[in-house]
């Protein structure tokens, strides 16, 4: 399978033993754009990232990955792609600066312009042993050397994990200035904020399979709109409107959500009821992520 | 006593770790004490003949340098279990400082420590849990192996005093581990600091009993050992030495560990260089890099090795017209000179040793894998054989490379000793022709990581199970198609005999063939470990 686009996956299944860990999965990452794959854990999204990468074989299912086959042309496919494991395990005896410029070495990279900004801007000290880096530093090591990489196809797992505030905000300004280079990023996270900051489209994954695929525009425009309100008269009647879902009462506060198609009526009833306040707000990436993911949740 | 609460757990957690690893090896030792029993005390039926072959021992410092004196001419337990209670106890403190410094600076090093500490369980916990399941091992294999002697028909006593010799070496270096594990950062160092004293240890015995040098003997742990004197007047009181040892270095270890900071070792981290050097450029590099310290310790053990070696093989040759040295070497299957026969059997233990070296390299590669190291190079443009091969690259040149260090070291101080530069190279040789079977040994390793990662400690059962079958094989007269099994019943017994070409070049090509498969295994599987 080739295509124009950078990745390109179609009923992708892999199990481990009995554990089905990608169930048909389906995903493209369009040429420079940044794509979430968002799912709680266990979900397959490290597992969809592996086979990408060529480190795991599917055992159905097509994949392109930069027009190659990334376990066929897995040396091929590499040059033009950077990854950041989930888990960053570093070397203990090399330093911080050592595992980038090596890593940078073995891409055939003769210089590296782009790291000591890299390294400026994640406030990472390279001198310093990898035993001896918390958590956070290690991946920072990894996306310092990603992000440095001359690479078409940027797959991070999880990346900002262990980071902080100051240093999330850093990533999603490199993120966004690959995605101005041209780059493609796929990137993996169970964090809604983290993927809603970086990410222009978003497939969602749930038991080894994509249940919802999109940009956030398109995702918030099938969901239904919560909507806020403060009302003088009695708001019984509301229930029964068409499209109107969830509602609940407490004295004259209403809480509802109802369908896009729904919301005309849906306001010209709070209307006539007398509004004194009223908030309409489209569902969050978290509001999405929980319609997917009710019946975990409640458990 | 709440710096050791949780001790308990920790002692059933590294059973359950360890419920494969602790009873094979301890079966294995048990194994190896029987068969020297069983297999040695048939070849002497008459008191004359023990007698005969204990003069003989005792006079070539070369095997009293290797193995220790008897010191009861008339028992045949003790002329039984030289070998055994030696080679054992470097088999037993092996174990021991692997447990120790796994248990301990292991699980601090990945961090599981951090996880356990900062719950209910007390700063010496860990520690205590590692030594109460190494010195209980100790002691179980202790009495295992004098009631499975006991069973053979070896007098009780001895048995007993056999037992407390090989329990005394696993408490003793236990001991040097626990405290190797708290003054090193990394736990690689900290066992390779402790099989450094091992072999120091060895060493220190070994001169002091062919020199007379009685009192460096005493310093040795394995000394200590063969101070009790297990079927040659059972000195129980030997006993007390490794225990007074272990109660003070575990003191030691207890404040080390109560005056650093989890995770650190004694001396502080430096800041290194922002940059990687011209030497770290590529998965080859990157390998030797991570194998070059290990390796430089084996080059000087192999190279101290091969000192002693050079030492007192030559003064074998002095003992040609004893009849009984003849005859025991004659048993040993050599028809060449005395020292020739003495430089083969210690070159042989060397090419087992050179082996041993091979199939740990390989497992670093295997070590990579599971800690996700190996997938940040392999997400890169590298291809898998190219990233195996170079950890396979350093395990064959580091092989040969420790048995060329020997060589060149026995070579130079036989050829001085005996006044003939010929020497020199007839020894240099002698030591490359066991290279081939080690390689061998390397590739089993090999297709074992590449084939069936999870069955891949099965590299070592061959090695351990091919050791055997060289050192007591012969004695029990087993078939040639089972002596075949192990690649180093078919080198030639260099020097002194025919150099076989054909057999050695035979070995390097299974070893190729092998190292193909492991790498053919690698491509097709998947890479599992950390994600
Ligand atoms: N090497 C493996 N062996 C066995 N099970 C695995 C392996 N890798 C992943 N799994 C299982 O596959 C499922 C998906 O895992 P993963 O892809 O890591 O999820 P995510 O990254 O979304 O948290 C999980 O149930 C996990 O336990
Ligand atoms: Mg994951």
């Amino acid at each position: 399978m080739s295509s124009r686009d950078p990745v390109a996956a179609l009923g992708l299944r892999k199990s481990f033993g009995r554990v089905r860990a990608l169930d048909g999965l389906d995903l493209t990452v369009r040429a420079g754009e940044a794509h979430g794959l968002l799912g709680p854990n266990g979900a397959g999204k490290t597992t969809a990232l592996r086979v990408l990468l060529g480190l795991v074989r599917a055992d159905g299912g097509r994949v392109s990955v930069l027009g190659g086959d990334p376990w066929r042309d897995a040396v091929r496919v590499h040059r033009r792609t950077a990854y950041v494991p989930g888990d960053v395990t570093l070397w203990p005896n090399l330093t911080g600066g050592e595992v980038i410029g090596l890593l940078g070495r073995l891409r055939g990279m003769r210089r590296q312009d782009r790291v000591a900004d890299l390294v400026d801007r994640f406030e990472l000290d390279p001198s310093r042993r990898c035993r001896t880096y918390s958590n956070g530093n290690r991946r920072k090591v990894a996306l310092v050397a990603a992000l440095a990489a001359e690479a078409d196809l940027l797959v991070l797992d999880e990346p900002t994990a262990g980071l902080d505030p100051v240093m999330q905000a850093v990533f999603a300004d490199c993120v966004a200035a690959a995605v101005g280079e041209g780059r493609s990023v796929l990137l993996a996270s169970h964090e809604l904020a983290e993927v809603e900051t970086v990410c222009h489209r978003v497939s969602i994954v749930r038991a080894g399979r994509v249940v919802e695929c999109g940009t956030l525009t398109e995702l918030r425009r099938l969901r239904r709109i919560a909507v806020d309100a403060e009302v003088t008269g009695a708001p019984g009647a509301l229930a029964a409107l068409p499209g109107v879902h969830d509602l609940r009462v407490e004295g004259g506060r209403v809480r509802l959500r109802v369908d896009p198609d729904g919301l005309d009526r849906a306001l010209r009833a709070l209307a006539d009821l007398g509004v004194r306040d009223l908030q309409c707000r489209p569902p969050s990436l978290n509001d999405l992520f929980l319609e997917h993911y009710r019946d975990e949740v409640r458990v | 006593m709440r710096e050791l609460a949780g001790t308990g757990a920790l002692v059933r957690l590294a059973l359950r770790r360890d419920r494969i690893l602790l009873p094979a090896w301890l079966l294995a030792l048990v194994a190896l004490a029987v068969t020297s029993a069983v297999a040695t005390t048939d070849l002497y039926p008459t008191a004359e003949s023990v007698a005969k072959a204990v003069s003989a021992l005792n006079d070539t410092p070369a095997m009293v340098a290797l193995y220790g004196r008897v010191h009861d001419p008339s028992s045949v337990g003790a002329l039984a279990m030289l070998k055994a209670l030696a080679s054992g106890a470097v088999l037993v403190a092996a174990l021991a400082v692997f447990l120790v410094v796994r248990h301990t600076r292991g699980e601090e090093e990945a961090g599981r420590a951090e996880l356990l500490v900062a719950g209910p369980v007390g700063r010496s916990a860990q520690l205590t849990a590692a030594m109460v399941v190494v010195v209980g091992g100790s002691l179980l294999l202790g009495l295992a192996s004098a009631l499975a002697l006991a069973a053979s028909g070896l007098p009780l006593s001895g048995c007993f005093a056999f037992g407390l010799a090989w329990a005394g070496v696993g408490v003793a270096f236990a001991a040097v581990a626990a405290v190797a594990a708290q003054a090193v950062a990394s736990a690689r160092g900290a066992a390779g600091l402790a099989f450094g004293t091992l072999a120091l240890t060895y060493a220190l015995r070994g001169i002091g009993d062919a020199m007379g040098e009685q009192w460096l003997s005493w310093l040795s742990p394995i000394g200590w050992a063969q101070a009790v004197r297990p079927f040659a007047g059972d000195r129980w009181w030997a006993g007390l030495l490794p225990l007074t040892f272990a109660v003070a270095a575990v003191a030691a270890a207890y404040a080390l560990a109560a005056r650093r900071d989890l995770g650190a070792g004694l001396v502080p981290e430096r800041a290194g260089p922002v940059s990687p050097g011209l030497g770290l450029r590529g998965p080859l590099s990157l390998a030797w890099r991570s194998h070059r310290g290990a390796l430089a310790g084996w080059t000087a053990g192999f190279t101290a090795y091969g000192l002693l070696v050079g030492a007192v093989a030559g003064s074998a040759g002095d003992m040609l017209s004893s009849e009984q040295a003849r005859e025991l070497f004659d048993k040993l299957g050599n028809a060449g000179s005395l020292s020739d026969s003495v430089l083969a059997a210690m070159l042989g233990v060397l090419g087992v040793l050179a082996a041993a070296h091979g199939v740990q390299a390989v497992g670093r590669a295997h070590a990579e894998e599971d800690a996700g190291r190996a997938a940040l190079v392999l997400a890169g443009p590298v291809g898998r054989t190219r990233w195996l091969l170079g950890h396979i690259a350093v395990a064959l040149v580091g092989s040969a490379l420790v048995l060329v260090a020997a060589g060149v070291a026995a070579g130079a101080v036989h050829a001085l000793r005996l006044g003939d530069a010929d020497q020199f190279a007839r020894v240099m040789g002698a030591a490359l022709a066991r290279v081939p079977a080690a390689w061998v040994l390397v590739g089993v390793a090999a297709v074992g990581y590449g084939v069936f990662p999870r069955a891949s400690g099965a590299a070592w059962a061959y090695l351990i199970a091919a050791l055997l079958i060289g050192e007591v094989g012969p004695l029990l007269g087993l078939d040639g198609a089972v002596l075949g099994i192990s690649p180093f019943t078919h080198v030639p017994a260099l020097p002194g005999a025919d150099a076989q070409w054909l057999s050695l070049f035979a070995l390097a090509g299974v070893a190729a063939a092998l190292v193909a498969a492991g790498a053919a295994g690698l491509r097709r599987r998947d890479l599992t470990g950390h994600q």
